[in-house]
């Protein structure tokens, strides 16, 4: 079976998805990936899905899983390069990602990780996000 | 019944010119106020087209299916561009209707003349059943095409009212104006969306002081739009919220606590621009207009949060 390869980048994971996603894949990378953040204590996730034309609400929900188990490990996920008829399509299927981060693509994405980490790491610095 | 064979069309022929003139009286009479839209001439060239077709088909003793028979193509060809043309020059249904149903008394009086007793009721059924469905086919003709220039209409109006600009590095905007149904909505995401991805935007304002009301429906669709873009990874701004359209917000009950929310687009883009880490400043004194706003913009640093 294909899988997709999760690139340990610094503190971050990286996973780029190429090919269209199928139920036994996506499930493939969610395990894959919590066994890797465990073991390199990664503090951010960069997920890239600009290559996807599909989302189905399965897909949809376990991006949201994966987000929210990476949360527990104390690690930060960030879904980039979203296009926007998948993300019509998910606004229709109504699949909230509650708990997981966006951007428009990669680079941007990693910036973002950066800022949510700098935040966390200097907490009592900010006194309030806008 | 011998409904399908009718001497009609020879007698038509033979008064032909007399009943031209009195059917063209007829119309003209009601048409007065038209008659700037249509010449005598170009009425009178019609009535002779539509007659020529009219006998054809009747000689082809097809009476019952005129709107599938191929004996009727030409009458009723005829009859479409004539209704499609009246509809656009914005005659009125009946006015429409009328060069059909005007047809029957220049014929009836003909037949009185020329018939008796049976005769003259069976054929005067048959013509009547025939031009009645004419006219009616007129009718739905130009109904629809009425309905197609409306259809067209929607459709620009659909364009045309979604615009997204561009206010600033990494901001756009969207003014909403006018009822936000699903079919907008769809058009507008779609706008904005594509919008983000070619201009990198990082926020988006969304106006609504164009949107008369704001109900269930309508906020539905924005908060839809607003979770799109966030899965783009763009925030967006919803501004122009009227004190009305406030109070009917909470009313309903909506949330929109996930969003947010500024009074003007005034208020979103100053905001926008603190967000995106820029400072606007006035310059005072400056003497000359150009040294004035050259210095503005240079005064307008940025830097990213």
């Amino acid at each position: 079976m294909e899988r997709i390869p999760i690139l340990k980048v610094g503190q971050y994971l990286l996973i780029t998805i190429q090919v269209d996603l199928h139920d036994k894949m996506i499930l493939a990378l969610q395990d894959e990936l919590t066994n890797m953040i465990v073991k390199t204590g990664a503090r951010g996730i960069l997920i890239d899905i600009s290559a996807l034309e599909i989302v189905d609400s399965f897909i949809g929900r376990v991006l949201a899983q994966v987000a929210s188990c990476a949360k527990l490990l104390d690690a930060e996920t960030v879904v980039t390069g979203m296009r926007p008829a998948v993300a019509i399509t998910m606004v229709e299927l109504g699949i909230s990602m509650k708990g997981v981060h966006t951007a428009l693509n990669a680079e941007d994405g990693m910036e973002l990780l950066n800022d949510i980490l700098h935040r966390d790491e200097y907490a009592h610095d900010f006194s309030a996000i806008n | 019944m011998p409904s399908t064979v009718t001497k009609t069309p020879e007698i038509i022929k033979k008064n032909e010119q007399e009943m031209l003139e009195d059917w063209v009286k007829q119309q003209k009479k009601v048409l007065q106020n038209r008659i700037d839209h249509l010449s005598e001439s170009t009425l009178k060239q019609q009535c002779k087209e539509f007659l020529n077709q009219f006998q054809t088909a009747v000689q082809s003793g097809e009476m019952k299916d005129i709107d599938q028979s191929k004996a009727w193509d030409g009458v009723r060809r005829f009859l479409a561009e004539l209704s499609r043309s009246r509809a656009l020059a914005s005659f009125s249904p009946s006015e429409t209707a009328l060069f059909v149903f005007s047809l029957k008394q220049p014929l009836f009086t003909l037949m009185q003349r020329e018939f008796k007793g049976e005769e003259l009721a069976n054929e005067i059924w048959t013509i009547s059943e025939l031009l009645d469905k004419l006219g009616l086919f007129t009718t739905e003709v130009y109904q629809q095409s009425r309905e197609d220039v409306i259809r067209r209409q929607q459709q620009e109006l659909l364009e045309l009212s979604t615009p997204v600009m561009r206010m600033w590095e990494g901001v756009i905007a969207v003014p909403i104006i006018g009822t936000l149904d699903s079919a907008r909505t769809q058009a507008i995401m779609e706008n904005l969306l594509q919008e983000i991805v070619d201009t990198n935007a990082k926020l988006a304002i969304l106006d609504i002081s164009g949107v008369p009301t704001v109900d269930t429906q309508t906020a539905q669709h924005l908060i839809k739009t607003v979770s799109a873009a966030k899965l783009m990874g763009t925030q967006c701004i919803i501004s122009g919220i009227r004190p009305q359209i406030a109070q009917t917000v909470v009313h309903l009950g909506i949330e929109l606590d996930n969003v947010i929310t500024k009074a003007t687009m005034y208020d979103a883009l100053a905001f926008a621009l603190a967000r995106r880490g820029w400072h606007v400043q006035r310059v005072n004194g400056a003497s000359s207009s150009v040294e004035k706003l050259a210095r503005q913009t240079s005064n307008m640093s940025g830097n990213l949060p």
